[in-house]
């Protein structure tokens, strides 16, 4: 017993699975009261209060509407694909989780479940991934709004991840590396300004040439989390409810908790790579165990802040046309991003030899 | 840990693979294809070649077999209806293909497997590999990169080219 205890791989795994757990138990909730953040500014943004009758402030409405959507009539239209129609909103959620394993939370090793030396791969991975779930789901229901619906998310997901992906070149030149741990040591300290006695932050974003990539990123990351003003996949006004119109009960809240899954993945991704991850001021005064802690501290501000953004952003643009969307990602997202990388490519050769 | 994953991974690809082939239904068929790149890909992780493998599952699993399933979608094809003497020469052909391929397997294997010399790890590949797969590209093999991606571009052009129908001048467009 105690030769398992002290074998390295198992040390390894155990400590992974505890870090899993916690980080799915805290998900869950974050993602609740996300729902309720939303429902709250969305109506204080509309002139409405938002919830305000179940429980203090209103805080055990979503709570309880977990319970009512677990406790609600499932339906399953009688022509769907059975196995497709129940795989769908399985697969909304599992990219999503899967990401959280190599983002940087906090200094490591404490709050990273794990370095993989091509992180931001697996997060493009998983989320070119997360097209099957609305794919499928309108493919399985057998409702031609849900199938419209399910074919505008793939042509949408796939023409929005090309600019995504480009988008982050510049970032991974700087840095010299694809694990995220070490992008996000990359922004570590200061830089003087040339020609001032000015110190930034070594953050991306603070980088001139790293300015157009942030913007491209933040609007494909809309795109990609299907949220207004990109959330054609759903689009009510024209599609009932797009690619989960036949979807009720769990398995629909299994959607809506992807969405606020992905959501969270793509801010905290977006700060890794663009805002310093979980750097900060005033870390190194606190010592060894309050400094990281601090760390984890400044994520979560950052984070908030992002999901804020997010919320801002969908309760005040009124959604695009379908051909404006992919003009839009195909005849100016796309080639400004690929001229991003090529001037980001040569600024960087050119100051690494001057 | 590692062969018996290995073997997981390898038991999972071949099944999905015959999946793929023997299934009616194309879309069911198009999803156990994108299972069969995701354990191809577990399979590259395992040889440590951590890029190769998401590389795998970001280009075929998450943008080819998308596409393929988008056409399939549209298309709506109907399950395996094909009867007749073609579809039966088809068949002939693929099981006299497929009882060669178990033959020379057979062979091969009455010759007794071994294992070939352990490839070494290229150059720099110690911490991470996209850079030691980057250098081979662009020094080693950078010929055959450039022609891969002129085919690329030629293909690209040519499906451009057929999808634009020529029109007489003066003809309405529908």
């Amino acid at each position: 017993m105690t030769a398992l205890w002290s074998n390295a791989i198992f040390q390894v795994a155990l400590w992974a699975t505890v870090k899993v757990a916690i980080i799915l138990g805290v998900l869950l909730g974050v993602v609740t009261y996300l729902i309720f953040a939303e429902r709250k500014i969305c109506g204080h943004m509309q002139a409405r209060t938002g919830p305000n009758r179940v429980g203090p402030l209103g805080l055990l409405q979503t709570p309880l509407d977990v319970v009512k959507l677990l406790f609600k009539e499932e339906f399953i239209p009688a022509q769907a694909n059975k196995v497709v129609f129940h795989i769908a909103p399985v697969l909304a959620v599992f990219p999503a989780i899967v990401t959280f394993s190599v983002i940087p939370l906090g200094p490591p090793p404490m709050f990273v479940v794990t370095d993989v030396n091509v992180g931001l791969l697996v997060f493009l991975a998983m989320s070119s991934l997360g097209v099957y779930a609305i794919t499928l789901a309108g493919w399985s229901s057998n409702n031609k709004y849900a199938l419209l619906g399910g074919l505008r998310s793939a042509a949408q997901m796939i023409s929005y991840e090309l600019a995504l992906g480009l988008s982050t070149i510049p970032v991974i030149l700087r840095a010299g590396t694809l694990s995220l741990v070490g992008i996000v040591d990359s922004q570590a300290g200061t830089y003087l300004i040339p020609g001032t006695k000015l110190a930034l932050p070594s953050w991306g974003i603070l980088h001139w040439y790293l300015v157009l990539p942030f913007v491209i990123f933040l609007v494909c990351s809309f795109a990609e989390t299907n949220r207004a003003p990109f959330d054609l996949p759903e689009a009510e006004g024209e599609l009932v409810a797009g690619f989960h119109t036949e979807y009720s009960s769990m398995k629909w809240a299994m959607f809506f908790l992807g969405e606020y899954f992905n959501m969270i993945v793509i801010c905290s991704i977006m700060i890794t790579l663009f805002f310093g991850g979980w750097h900060g001021p005033f870390m190194d005064v606190l010592g060894p165990v309050f400094g990281p802690l601090l760390g984890l501290g400044w994520f979560l501000l950052k984070l908030g802040v992002f999901l804020f953004f997010f919320i801002w952003v969908r309760w005040t643009f009124p959604r695009l046309r379908y051909d404006q969307l992919m003009n839009f990602g195909w005849k100016v997202l796309l080639p400004a991003a690929i001229a991003n990388v090529l001037i980001a490519a040569v600024w960087l050769y050119w100051r690494a030899n001057a | 840990m590692v062969p018996y994953l290995f073997m997981g991974f390898g038991a999972l690809l071949v099944a999905t693979a015959l999946m793929v082939v023997l299934h009616r239904n194309p879309v069911t068929s198009a999803l156990f294809l994108v299972l069969s790149f995701c354990s191809l890909a577990g399979i590259y992780l395992l040889l440590q070649a951590e890029f190769l493998g998401f590389v795998q599952i970001i280009v075929y699993a998450g943008a080819i077999m998308v596409l393929f399933l988008f056409v399939i979608m549209y298309l709506n094809l109907p399950h395996d209806v094909e009867h007749g003497a073609h579809i039966a020469l088809r068949r002939g052909i693929g099981w006299m293909v497929g009882a060669l391929l178990l033959l020379f397997s057979l062979l091969l294997a009455r010759r007794g497997w071994s294992p070939g010399p352990e490839a070494a790890l290229l150059p720099g590949a110690e911490h991470g590999n996209a850079g030691a797969i980057g250098r081979a590209l662009y020094s080693r093999y950078l010929f055959p990169f450039e022609i891969t991606s002129m085919l690329l571009l030629v293909a690209m052009v040519g499906a451009i080219v057929l999808t634009k129908t020529r029109r007489p001048a003066g003809e309405e467009r529908p």
